[in-house]
């Protein structure tokens, strides 16, 4: 049984649907990235998941329960933790308590703790006690991916955090991933540079227009069929 | 679909009818105190000013966004012009009326400098300390009775211009014919605010109200002047309030700080008349008047039960009908009378729909 | 002089009950945007609260405070679980309209339960007790009290909001309610603690209220006014810069009662609309908003 599962996961704004039945699975230990345009509805899906769009129940199963309709404080508390869009760091507060925040919901015993993320993001622990608003947008995406690790999830996913980065700092962020893979944490990269999606994830699932419009292993897809994909034909 | 011609319209055949009908109304309005009691006349003179005023918050805080818990500043402002010009300066009540509202609406500006600075539900507040500066400066006015207050002398109330005349042609004595005639003046008030209301959402400002209602941000991105249209906005909903509150205090020819900056009678109970009827169109205060009137006639004896059945009935109003019993017809029914909003229609559609 | 010296003493004393007033205001907005317009009311029905404790069971009014601490707490988190939280959005006017309701509400039932009669909490010796400081000078020990309760609370508060995770939460969700869930915040909750928070505040105040001077249902507007002015003096934001605003509105006060009686709650409003004309963002903005 995977361990996330989004099954006709459907979202809408008003009247506007944003997605269409989407069926995605996430298997323990797997890292699976979501391509796909903008307006593909990336972001939304990452927001049913973590219940901030309120949908049905049996649209998201994790861990074999049905979680579509909780609300999103509980589906954090069971180990569903995100790095939303834009970063969102909390602009009152510091590094450190950000980085605090993080397991207000959810704190159980694991290899993730303050300690543990400065080892991970040295440049954030000179920078601890400086507000976050204050920190270059590379610092502040360790922040942010700092914040969602803090509660030992068993799940992370991530929203475009290359976006707005020079090359050199994606490169840091994403020589985090393998690390954090490594405690055992199931990763769900929402990314718009396919070249980097693709070099860490496991699978990837392409999305168009609130469909998907492909999904497989990333060595087995050839370049014209993931352009078709993204792009439509 | 593209060929097709496009207008903009804000009336239907409807509401055409409805003018009409409203045009009757008025008509009746204007004759009926030739036929009914005093009692029923003055009522009729409450529900008017209530009206008017209704009229003139649902304009700041349904359209303008401009919610002021305030108002009451210019109602007794207005009163106590009233006062001063006709009692110190002698001059005639009716011109007092209009005085008094101009400078009420000038006083608006040096007001609207302070309360400006102040957003949302601040704003709501310094409306508030505002009235109370007024009513703490008012009340040392010493010439006007100070704290205590003061009474309309009786050459100020009965030798109002037009009373001789009413009591002439009409053959009554001189309390109806006072009645008579302040009860016209409170339904020209009252009709004329709604007309000017309604005019005023029809045009250009009540387009660019329209938008900073929306959004502020992406108004004044389009060039619309939110400041000076909700400065505009301010001032003629003061002018207008200070008419209504000389009127008011001609007809209770009695005035005093406490009572004419009341936020009871002059902002709790115009909300509360707004919000039962729908905030933000012209029917809802209309309709709200109408179902305040009757609590008021036969429930305001229970006194401090009454107010409090009437605060919570406006706030299962907002929590569960946000749109008063206009918006819960409009929704069920799809009836809307005075029609502001405007509607681009294709020649291809039926017209009237 | 020594008239002058009193007046301002008594002035910055006086800002202390401003101050309790407006913490449990600017509480509020601070953490979830909310205006109470029903806040004064809430004040006197606390000290309500208190004088019928301490009556029902002979204690003293210290003593009836502890005991009324927990009651309006619930009556706040009731509130807000029930009522308030359901007005929150986009809209302002919802919540303006509602609380005053609320306060046109609380008003009355008070009028109804109490009568108009002017009650008075009794602090038995504490009322005339007071510290001489020479020279002709005295300062009651209850006013004394006033100032050190209002910076204890906020002490205390400033300690909850930058110390402990539950402030932190209170923080996270004044700064970004949809992240905030996402930490495992349940926002709704939050803001019902924190307006039990703000109502134990409120009683506080009302102690200080009730000891200070007579109190009846009506007095409850006025008292929301000084608040809210001492909030906005303050800067949003800063219950240090609230304490501030609640000591200028309390000097102007007594300073302008010294000139001229009745000219005290005038003078108040008075420094308010100098303050808001010549520093609309108050004393103390916030940095981030
Ligand atoms: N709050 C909202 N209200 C209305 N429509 C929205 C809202 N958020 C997103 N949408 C719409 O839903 C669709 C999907 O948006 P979404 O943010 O999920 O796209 P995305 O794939 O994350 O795009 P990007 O790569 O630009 O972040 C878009 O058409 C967008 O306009
Ligand atoms: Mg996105």
């Amino acid at each position: 049984m995977a361990l996330l599962e989004t099954r006709k996961l459907t979202a809408f704004y008003r009247d506007f649907q944003a997605l269409f039945g989407i069926d995605t699975r996430l298997e323990a230990g797997e890292t699976v990235a979501i391509i796909g345009a903008n307006g593909a509805g990336k972001s939304t899906y990452l927001k049913a998941i973590t219940g901030l769009l309120g949908g049905e129940p049996e649209s998201v199963w994790f861990d074999g329960k049905p979680i579509g309709a909780l609300a999103p404080a509980e589906i954090m508390q069971l180990g569903i933790s995100m790095v939303p869009e834009g970063r969102r760091l909390f602009p009152s507060m510091t590094v450190e308590e950000n980085l605090l925040i993080g397991n207000y919901g959810r704190s159980v015993p694991g290899h993730w703790s303050i300690e543990a993320i400065f080892e991970l993001f040295p440049r954030l622990r000179e920078r601890r006690h400086q507000s976050s608003t204050t920190l270059s947008g590379g610092e502040q995406q360790m922040t942010a991916i700092g914040r969602a690790l803090m509660s030992n999830p068993r799940v992370l996913l991530c929203d475009e955090i290359s976006l707005g980065l020079a090359p050199i700092v994606i490169r840091d962020i994403y020589q985090a991933l393998p690390r954090i893979k490594a405690t055992g944490t199931s990763v769900m990269l929402v990314e718009q540079d396919i070249v980097q999606a693709m070099k860490v994830a496991d699978r990837i699932y392409c999305f168009q227009e609130g469909r998907i419009s492909l999904t497989g292993n990333p060595s087995a897809l050839t370049r014209e069929q993931i352009h078709v994909a993204y792009f439509g034909s | 679909m593209l060929a097709a011609n496009f207008r903009i319209e804000t009336a239907t055949a409807a509401s055409r009818t409805i003018a009409l009908a409203g045009a009757g109304l008025v008509l009746v309005l204007v004759v009926l105190p030739l036929f009914v009691s005093r009692g029923l006349v003055q009522d009729m003179i409450f529900v008017f000013y209530m009206l008017a005023l209704a009229q003139l918050w649902n304009l700041l805080a349904g359209h303008a966004g401009l919610v002021s818990v305030g108002q009451q500043a210019f109602v007794g402002l207005g009163g106590y012009l009233l006062f001063a010009f006709t009692v110190i300066l002698g001059i005639d009540a009716l011109a007092a009326i209009v005085l008094a509202g101009l400078v009420t609406g000038i006083c608006a500006f040096p007001t609207a400098l302070v309360v400006f600075r102040l957003r949302g539900a601040y704003f709501a507040i310094g409306t508030w300390v505002v009235a109370e500066v007024f009513r703490l400066l008012i009340a040392q006015w010493k010439q006007l009775g100070g704290g205590t207050g003061t009474s309309l002398p009786v050459s100020v109330t009965n030798e109002v211009a037009g009373i001789e005349w009413i009591k002439r042609v009409f053959d009554v004595r001189t309390a109806a014919a006072r009645d008579m005639e302040i009860y016209w003046v409170a339904l020209a008030l009252a009709v004329g605010t709604v007309l000017a209301v309604y005019f005023i959402l029809r045009s250009r400002r009540g387009l660019a109200l329209a938008a900073i209602r929306d959004s502020e941000l992406a108004a004044e991105s389009v060039g619309v002047d939110s400041y000076r249209t909700k400065l505009w906005v301010f001032a003629v909903a003061a002018a207008a309030t200070g008419m209504i509150g000389a009127l008011i205090y001609l007809q209770k020819a009695r005035i005093s700080p406490d009572a004419a900056f009341t936020v009871i009678d002059w902002t709790a109970y115009v909300i509360f008349i707004v919000v039962i009827g729908g905030i933000g169109t012209i029917e809802g205060p209309i309709i709200g008047v109408i179902v305040f009137y009757l609590m008021q006639r036969y429930l305001a004896d229970f006194g401090t039960w009454y107010l409090i059945l009437l605060g919570g009935l406006a706030i299962l109003v907002m929590l569960f009908a946000p749109r008063g019993i206009c918006g819960y017809l409009s929704e069920r029914y799809g009836i809307s009378l005075f029609p502001t909003r405007r509607r681009l229609v294709s020649d291809k559609d039926s017209p009237g729909m | 002089m020594i008239g002058w010296i009193d007046t301002v003493i008594q002035g910055v004393l006086l800002g202390g009950l401003y101050a309790l007033f407006a913490v449990g205001l600017s509480l509020i907005f601070g953490i979830m945007r909310l205006v109470n317009l029903a806040h004064g009311d809430l004040i006197v029905l606390a000290a309500f609260v208190i004088l019928v404790i301490s009556r029902a069971l002979g204690l003293n009014i210290f003593v009836a405070l502890v005991l009324a601490a927990p009651i309006l707490f619930g009556i706040g988190y009731a509130l807000q679980h029930f009522l308030l939280n359901r007005t929150l959005g986009r809209d302002i006017l919802p919540p303006l309209l509602v609380t005053f309701g609320l306060s046109i509400i609380v008003q009355n039932g008070l009028l109804e339960a109490f009568s108009a009669d002017s009650r008075r909490l009794d602090a038995d010796a504490l009322e005339t007790a007071s510290i001489a400081l020479g020279g002709g000078l005295a300062v009651g020990v209850m006013p004394l009290m006033t100032l050190v309760s209002a910076v204890a609370v906020i002490f205390a508060l400033n300690y909850l909001f930058y110390r402990l995770p539950l402030g932190r939460a209170f923080r996270a969700t004044s700064d970004d309610p949809e992240i905030a869930q996402l930490m495992g915040v349940d926002n709704r909750r939050i803001f019902a603690l924190a307006m039990g928070l703000a109502m134990v505040v409120t009683a506080i105040a009302a102690l200080y209220l009730g000891t200070r001077a007579t109190f009846d249902p009506s007095i409850g507007p006025a008292r929301l006014l000084y608040a809210f002015e001492a909030v906005i003096i303050g800067g949003l934001g800063s219950l240090w810069g609230t304490l501030a605003g609640g000591v200028i509105i309390g000097l102007a006060q007594t300073i302008g009662a010294h000139i001229n009686p009745e000219w005290q709650i005038l003078a108040g409003h008075v420094a308010f609309l100098v303050v808001l004309v010549l520093r609309p963002r108050g004393l103390f903005p916030r940095a981030v908003d």
